[in-house]
């Protein structure tokens, strides 16, 4: 991997990830993290992973940053206020981070070096989700179908 | 002869870049990219400027007056009145506005209005920015015009911005679901996302005559159709385009911008449409290759952009022709027909592979393709022919 546009790149996603939680307005947050996904985007496309990286812009881009400014949007009347340091969330983020670390440098996978695997094309995704995982990608499918006529039923205009 | 005047902007770049050959690698290739982009900006600059006045002439002439006809011979030099004048023009900011996401909206759309023109082939060997999947990047990156929507409706900090932003998003989200989805049985068909594999798929000629262009298969003009309605959808244009209905709310998110950053908006939209019109010619209209095979001899690029000027009148044609539709319309249409014709377009796909991919198949594809389309036009038909109307907000 070029260690260069690695280090360009985790500088982008980290700032941002920063900002996103430092920011001293809401929306600005959201939007932060919607260039914080881009800049994990791209450190997929570095490791050589286009599909998983075109995939995370497509639908935490396209679709979940404009749920996310949707929602604020729609549910808060203080959008422009400024909010205060929040302590308890500092501290949870800590907490996880720090046993994430811990956790990462206690396994042994670390040790091991990864051999050279060839790029994963499209097609291959395709067909692993096709045969292999067929029942999980229905599962996934059939929530999801759910959740549209759950979401369907919610809004749908009441008979006067 | 004619092998080299198809190859001959290759050839020109190989000619560049050979002047750099004693350089280090990461820098031949990204003097390489610097080329590609500037060619893509400059021809597609060039093409917006052209089209704005021609769009202008062509509606003109279609609505019984003349156009613009003062500046340069028939007006032709408009564009660059234009230009100037939008140049100088006071830029206001609105003082309640905020002055970032006001100022960072019409840059991100219109950076992604022109990442998406990369990943198509213009010609021979001529696909700016080769991905293996090309057509995922175009979708993806379109995806972020959304956001960039609702920063300009946002940001503005005006109720009419953010309303017509809201609008703009609703059917920018319920129309690219069918336009996806339409998609997709030329990828299923192909095996490929991949634009150049897409384009080399449509290359023969069918007796000679002919070509297999996947329009002329009974799911692909479906699905073409679906591909273009919803292509009209995503670039905003007439008769979708009440995100700027000036009757209702101003001009929709661009209510607050002026000068440079409002041209900036409405060259986003123009790039946007060459960017789709660009994709459907890629997959469904044979790309660049010839309608004929006696015609072969004319350079690949040429093909291309008269399919695309060709496109383009439709479009210019169609804002001439119909008027506006209402929001509640478009999103019923979006739902209750687009997305069930696509799906439909997918069936009728699979029914035309499986069928051999000859007449057989032609028949059975167009057969779903018709059965569907019957059923779900007498399911919609709901019999209220001249109702009056029913207001839920309004006395």
């Amino acid at each position: 991997m070029n260690s260069a546009a690695f280090i360009v790149t985790a500088i982008f996603t980290v700032a941002a990830a920063l900002a996103a939680a430092t920011l001293r307005k809401l929306m600005h947050a959201a939007l932060s993290f919607a260039v914080a996904l881009v800049g994990v985007a791209a450190l997929f496309f570095l490791l050589g992973a286009e599909f998983v990286g075109l995939a995370l812009v497509f639908i935490y881009i396209g679709a979940v940053a404009v749920l996310i400014v949707f929602t604020i949007l729609l549910t808060r009347r203080d959008v422009g206020r400024n909010r205060g340091f929040n302590w308890g969330g500092a501290i949870v983020a800590v907490a996880v981070f720090g046993s994430l670390t811990w956790s990462i440098l206690k396994t042994q996978s670390l040790a091991i070096i990864a051999p050279h695997m060839p790029a994963l094309t499209v097609k291959q995704i395709g067909a692993a989700l096709m045969t292999t995982y067929v029942w999980p990608l229905q599962c996934v499918g059939l929530l999801l179908t759910a959740a549209l006529i759950g979401a369907l039923i919610l809004v749908m205009e009441e008979k006067r | 002869m004619s092998k080299s005047i198809d190859q001959v902007f290759l050839n020109a770049k190989q000619w560049l870049l050979s002047w750099l050959a004693g350089l280090p690698t990461w820098m031949v290739q990204m003097v390489s990219s610097l080329i590609n982009i500037f060619t893509l900006l400059a021809v597609f600059l060039t093409l917006f400027a052209l089209m704005s006045v021609l769009e202008r002439k062509i509606l003109g002439r279609m609505q019984n007056r003349y156009g613009p006809n003062r500046v340069g011979p028939f007006g032709l030099f408009q564009p660059i009145a234009d230009g100037i004048k939008m140049l100088v023009k006071e830029d206001i900011v609105p003082a309640r506005a905020d002055k970032i996401v006001h100022f960072l909206a019409p840059v991100l759309i219109a950076a992604v209005a022109i990442l998406t023109l990369g990943v198509i082939p213009y010609g021979r060997n001529m696909t700016p920015f080769t991905i293996d999947g090309g057509i995922l990047f175009f979708f993806a990156v379109g995806s972020a015009t959304e956001l960039a929507v609702f920063m300009a409706g946002w940001g503005s900090n005006n109720k009419f911005s953010m309303l017509g932003a809201m609008r703009a998003i609703a059917q920018m989200i319920s129309y690219e679901l069918p336009l996806i989805i339409s998609v997709l049985p030329v990828v299923m068909v192909v095996g490929s996302l991949t634009p150049d594999r897409i384009v080399a798929a449509q290359a023969e000629y069918t007796f000679g005559v002919v070509p297999r262009w996947f329009v002329f298969t009974p799911w692909g003009a479906a699905a073409f159709i679906l591909f273009f309605v919803s292509g009209l959808v995503e670039s905003n244009r007439t008769p979708f385009d009440v995100p700027e209905g000036e009757s209702e709310i101003v001009a929709g998110h661009m209510t607050e911008y002026s000068g440079f950053k409002y041209a900036t908006f409405f060259m986003a939209e123009y790039i946007g449409m060459f960017a789709i019109s660009g994709l459907g010619i890629t997959l469904f209209l044979g790309g660049w290759h010839a309608p004929v095979r006696a015609l072969e001899f004319v350079p690949s690029y040429a093909w291309f952009f008269a399919k695309l000027s060709v496109l383009l009148f439709v479009y210019i044609w169609i804002r001439g022709t119909l008027p506006r539709m209402r929001i509640d319309q478009i999103m019923n249409f979006a739902w209750k027909f687009m997305l069930p014709m696509a799906f439909t377009c997918i069936i009728a796909a699979a029914a035309w592979h499986y069928c051999g991919r000859g007449a057989r198949g032609w028949l059975w594809s167009f057969l779903v393709i018709a059965i569907v389309y019957t059923a779900l036009s007498m399911l919609l038909d709901t019999k209220r022919k001249f109702a009056p109307r029913v207001y839920r907000f309004a006395e």
